[in-house]
């Protein structure tokens, strides 16, 4: 088990490492930094000066090294649209963003685990196939067509929800719902799966020539251990989520991390762009080592394989 | 399962992908019928879809582009104000929605084929390459796939189109280039069944070279699995691209994106919902069609499928 999480580890270091060469990159994509820091009509002596004063003369690979240094040690820089400190710009809005992130991957599993079982315990009949063509239908709807829909149907016609904004936790209803139906379908999927698997298993038919109640069964035998993968399934998807809360969280203008992204983005404010994609990766890295970590003490085969 | 079969290092995202579109669970016969209605239906929708952005030039009543400022969002024909001379209605600048909207199908289509071409040329070659060669190369190739599933596609694609700035062409090349994970997941653990198999076998044996057996025998063998992933692939590709052209950092005006005219229409939506209700439709219908048919073809390929094991 040692030596499975250190080697796990070192991999997850790596790809945080390989993650923030490319986050480095991006910025250095967008054009010559020194001249965006001059601003509009500035002297080719200034955009020098300002070049020399900064490094940005200085070979790439020094460049990153010095950034990677200042990043880990938590010298995140300024933002050059919102005029503050990035790290604690960034620090404000990460709650709200995990919030909606945790609360829509709650719903997904809410509205998917249930509708598994059922779609497997009834394998192959109506019910089953009508949980299917749910899914496929709802993973046809584009998630900001179906957050408007959300915003039509209870913002304006029965005005029971706010539009926009963040201040309470009506305001996270709706977004919630946008972003975690559209993950619901992959878990239902995998439920669904797991539990035929499990329902054909000879502790099962143990379990039901004993005589025990149906419910018990299910529930108590089956759904247990076939709710493994659906777990392992739930750190990768809420990584995806945060991922997709810039579209979400800009609909709703919802204050978190997302919208920031969106506004970092249309105003080119690239310290703030950088440090969200870092941030971001590096969360969905620790979601997968711990997600391995939590499986491989779960299932002793695969630390042995 | 795939997944167990794969190595102890690999993350557990990718062992997901891998078993999300693994082929070959068990099918009845019921189930087997049910499929090949859903093939039907979802390849037939697609089809008409197909043929109507084809020949939208000969069915769009009006040019997609023309602006006519005295019928400005016009209703469609079965509203009160409504008129057949534009059918689905005209949008904020006159322009008439149906010939929007069959142009738009154009946008669509293009992106989910490009997109799974690029990104499909660059997954499979990894794919391939990692599980018929193994070792060093299948590790390296596991170490992209994990990284490059560490980083949110569409925060790496806005930023991306935002910094070279947005037009079809950069939207096709930027998620071409961002969405080959999948492809290379599924071909490696697809290339890894079949390189056991004794028709491998037989032309190593023969002293065919590693690109001749993996261009001559591995790949007509995997080419079910990268059929599936292809149309998935695709209709994410479609999906990023509305959202992307919906935040105004995607394909530009006046060009008729779907996700642009749902942008383009959202503050009009409170009043003439129909606005960003039709090419929302437009979007949900291709994406269903081609989930549908993908998810038919999916088990119609496998040949494990039709034997049950």
């Amino acid at each position: 088990m040692f030596a499975f999480v250190v080697k796990r580890l070192g991999l997850a270091v790596l790809v945080a490492l390989a993650v923030s060469m490319i986050a480095f990159l991006l910025l250095r994509l967008s054009g010559d930094p020194a001249v965006a820091l001059a601003g509009e009509g500035a002297r080719q002596a200034d955009i020098e000066l300002i070049r020399h004063t900064y490094g940005f003369d200085r070979p790439l690979v020094v460049q990153y090294a010095e950034w990677l240094w200042k990043t880990l040690r938590g010298e995140l820089g300024n933002s050059v649209y919102f005029k503050t400190e990035v790290g604690p710009l960034i620090f404000s809005k990460l709650p709200t963003t995990l919030l909606l992130g945790f609360s829509a991957l709650l719903f997904a599993l809410l509205i998917s685990i249930p509708l598994g079982v059922l779609a497997a315990i009834y394998k192959n009949s109506w019910i089953d196939r009508l949980c299917l063509t749910t899914a496929v239908v709802g993973q046809a709807l584009p998630n900001f067509f179906f957050a408007l829909l959300l915003i039509m149907v209870f913002s304006i016609w029965l005005r029971v929800l706010p539009v926009s904004g963040s201040g309470t936790w009506l305001h996270f209803v709706m977004p919630t719902v946008a972003l975690g139906y559209y993950v619901a379908p992959a878990f239902m999927r995998l439920t669904r799966a797991g539990m035929i698997e499990v329902l054909e298993a000879d502790y099962i038919r143990t379990a039901r020539a004993k005589g025990l109640p149906p419910s018990r069964v299910i529930f108590k035998h089956a759904l247990r251990n076939a709710v493994v993968p659906v777990v392992a399934l739930s750190a990768v998807q809420l990584g995806f989520l945060l991922g997709g809360s810039v579209v979400i969280e800009t609909i709703f203008a919802l204050d978190g991390l997302g919208y920031l992204a969106y506004q970092s983005i249309t105003f080119k404010d690239y310290p703030v762009m950088q440090v969200i994609v870092l941030l971001l990766s590096v969360i969905y890295v620790l979601l997968t080592l711990a997600s391995d970590v939590a499986n491989a003490w779960l299932d002793p085969r695969i630390r042995v394989a | 399962m795939v997944a167990n079969q794969m190595s102890t290092t690999l993350a557990s995202d990718v062992q997901v992908l891998a078993a999300e579109s693994a082929l070959g669970s068990p099918i009845g016969g019921r189930r087997r019928i049910w499929r090949h209605q859903a093939l039907t239906v979802g390849g037939g929708l697609l089809l008409v879809i197909v043929l109507m952005a084809i020949f939208a030039p000969v069915l769009s009543p009006h040019d997609p582009y023309a602006q006519d400022l005295l019928h400005r969002t016009v209703p469609p024909f079965w509203s009160d104000q409504g008129s057949w001379l534009h059918p689905l209605g005209t949008d904020p600048l006159g322009r008439d929605y149906l010939s929007r909207v069959l142009y738009g199908a154009r946008i669509s289509l293009l992106i989910g084929i490009s997109v799974a071409l690029i990104s499909g040329l660059i997954g499979t070659t990894m794919g391939m390459l990692a599980g018929y060669v193994g070792g060093k190369t299948d590790m390296l190739v596991t170490f992209l796939v994990t990284t490059r599933l560490s980083m949110p596609v569409i925060l790496i694609a806005l930023a991306t189109v935002a910094t070279i700035g947005g037009s079809l062409w950069v939207v096709i090349i930027v998620l071409g280039l961002l969405k080959w994970d999948r492809f290379a997941v599924v071909m490696r653990s697809a290339t890894q069944q079949v390189r056991a198999l004794d028709y491998v076998a037989a032309a190593q044996a023969a002293g065919a070279s590693t690109r001749r057996i993996l261009l001559g025998e591995v790949l007509p063998n995997v080419m079910p699995h990268l059929i599936v992933v292809a149309t998935l692939e695709a209709a994410s590709a479609i999906l990023l691209e509305a959202a992307l052209s919906f935040l105004g950092l995607g394909v530009q005006p006046p060009l008729p994106s779907w996700g642009l005219m749902i942008s383009e229409a959202k503050a009009y939506m409170f009043f003439s919902f129909w606005l960003i209700a039709i090419p929302g439709i437009a979007l949900a219908l291709l994406i269903f069609s081609i989930n549908l048919a993908g998810d038919g073809l999916h088990d119609l390929l496998a040949p494990e499928g039709r034997t049950g094991t």
